[in-house]
């Protein structure tokens, strides 16, 4: 390989800060992302067809925005960067002393197949929402907090007129504020959070001015769309024949378990529910870097453990975009180093690893005030499919646990085929684990995405032809 | 207020697709799904086990449940599947094959 090259795969906002840093220091750059437009999740565009004159009315930090994408602009322009849209990077194989072959699949077809080769890669690939199940769970019109937001900065569109906001996290605030600014009546935010918790850990939390302030900022919005907001309360179950018609809400007791007497119906035709985050691992995993948990593990430098692949933003630790700016800043500049076969200055990257370590430890501190009720599994009938791919019952998997003598996620997974469906067990593990009573560990996938056979057939044969 | 207008929004001019025949409108640079919660439909399929409706839940191409049939080709994800003029999307049954 003549020239050092990096590949960095997601144009999230981890992904174009390394990509600026790098490229900024000589690095030349191919940015894979399965988006038509940069941005990742946070800064999801409209459609350019769409004509959005104001498109900073459904998002924050803008000016941040406006400065990755002018920075981006300016690269591709230069031709220092190469940015591949609508790529979907399924695998990252190491090629010796080669540096990397990243394979991806084009357009949302995703059966063309591509293949980047680079000497160092980064992964930026996010993270996607965890949603435990409950009784009504897989009626259209329940969705995901982060789809519904996701469709209205795409796409400019609303699930239906009536909202409840509901689950536990960060998030749910800028949903329901932002469903209620597009013109959505929000019925209510129910949050399962104690605010006991929020007490407790008030000073590691104030610790982050200006997330206070984006708090505070929030909490006036709610108000000015009169949007209820129901502390220590959670979802029982969504009612509906062919689609969702209403909600059944209740308070939850000291030990996070429901309170019959005070469940209640609230009439609504969405239901946006999220119960937090977790990082897309699959190519790192893939890779052989060590995944601790759920988060892809880094040193200082934002290196993983195998040489050559760096590692930033939501894969690393769910935190958010400034943390996943600081981090992909501090990975880009490290790489620029690494590759040009010198060891990098930390001194160089002092603020961003300032915002890093702060962030941490205040996303440390949210981990443990936002959490799901404690007993959210005595609520999931045996009725309720858990694996939606699937179809796969509680009571099934009760009975795998109970009557087969499954003691761990792999055992019920091969007793009941709950995880083995087209989403590979990302939106049920939490789920399927929770009511098997069992540990929750890591999936394990060969490949990030499905592939086709006849692509998997020809990968790797280019070198021979 | 709706979204449109929230962006200021002045979107090319609208097209037509069908949805099992029948006509929608959609605008340039909209998903499947996009479209089709603007038309008011939150479901196109049913499983394959109980035959049970379902619909866009993740909305950003993870979780496989909002597949549809777009031009003759099954288990197309609507929520990354952008439209073109003359689409025909089809309400999928099942795998979306014939069998």
């Amino acid at each position: 390989m003549t020239e050092p090259s990096l590949a960095v795969i997601g144009a999230g906002p981890a992904g174009l800060a390394a990509t600026l840093a790098a490229a900024t220091r000589g690095i030349r750059v191919t940015l894979l992302d399965s988006a038509a437009e940069a941005g990742g999740q946070f800064y999801r565009q409209p459609a350019p067809g769409l004509g959005a004159r104001r498109p900073q009315a459904l998002h924050h930090q803008w000016r941040t925005w406006e400065r990755l994408r002018d920075g981006l602009r300016a690269h591709v322009q230069a031709g220092t960067v190469r940015h591949m849209t609508d790529h979907h990077v399924w695998f990252v194989e190491r090629r010796g002393t080669d540096g990397f072959a990243v394979h991806a699949l084009v357009g949302p077809e995703q059966e063309q197949p591509a293949e980047v080769r680079a000497t160092a890669v980064l992964l930026a690939t996010g993270g996607y929402e965890k949603v435990l199940p409950f009784p009504g769970w897989t009626l259209p019109g329940v969705v995901t907090a982060g789809g519904a937001q996701a469709m209205l900065k795409g796409g400019l569109v609303l699930p239906g007129r009536t909202a409840v906001v509901a689950g536990t996290g960060p998030l749910l605030l800028p949903v329901a504020t932002g469903l209620a600014a597009a013109g959505a009546t929000v019925a209510a935010l129910v949050e399962s959070a104690d605010p006991k918790s929020f007490a407790r850990r008030s000073r590691a939390l104030a610790g982050q001015p200006g997330k206070v302030a984006e708090g505070a900022r929030y909490t006036g919005q709610l108000l000015r769309h009169r949007v209820r907001t129901l502390l220590h309360h959670t979802v029982v179950a969504a009612h509906g024949a062919e689609r969702l018609e209403a909600v059944t809400i209740a308070a939850l007791d000291r030990d996070g378990r429901v309170r019959q007497d005070t469940r209640r119906r609230l009439v609504c035709d969405t239901l946006a529910v999220s119960h937090g985050m977790l990082p897309h691992t699959d190519l790192a995993d893939a890779l052989g870097c060590r995944v601790d948990g759920t988060d892809v593990s880094v040193d200082d430098e934002q290196r993983t453990d195998v040489p050559g692949v760096w590692a930033a933003g939501e894969t690393t630790g769910i935190g958010g975009s400034a943390l996943s700016l600081a981090e992909g800043h501090i990975a880009g500049r490290s790489i620029a180093a690494r590759l040009a076969g010198r060891a990098p200055d930390p001194g160089e990257w002092a603020a961003a690893a300032r915002t890093r370590d702060g962030l941490r430890a205040f996303f440390a501190a949210v981990d443990s005030v936002y959490a799901p009720p404690a007993h959210w599994a005595e609520q999931v009938t045996d009725g309720t499919v858990v694996c939606r791919c699937e179809e796969v019952s509680a009571g099934a998997v009760r009975e795998a646990v109970h009557e087969l003598g499954a003691g761990d996620l792999r055992t019920v997974k091969l007793l009941t085929r709950a995880g083995m469906g087209w989403c590979q067990g990302r939106v049920c593990g939490s789920g399927v684990a929770g009511v098997a009573g069992c540990a929750e560990t890591a999936g394990r996938r060969p490949f990030a995405r499905p592939v086709p056979l006849g692509v998997l057939a020809r990968a790797g044969e280019t070198e021979e032809q | 207020m709706n979204p449109l207008e929230l962006v200021r929004a002045e979107p090319g001019p609208a097209f037509t697709v069908t949805l099992d025949g029948r006509e929608i409108e959609a605008l340039p640079g909209q998903t499947v799904a996009a479209a089709l919660w603007t038309a008011g439909v939150t479901s196109w399929r049913t499983t394959r086990g109980e035959g049970r409706p379902r619909g866009m839940f993740c909305g950003i191409g993870v979780c496989f449940d909002c597949l549809v049939t777009v031009n003759d080709r099954p288990n197309q994800r609507a929520c990354l599947m952008p439209l073109r003029p003359g689409d025909a999307i089809r309400t999928q049954e099942g795998t979306g094959h014939d069998d």
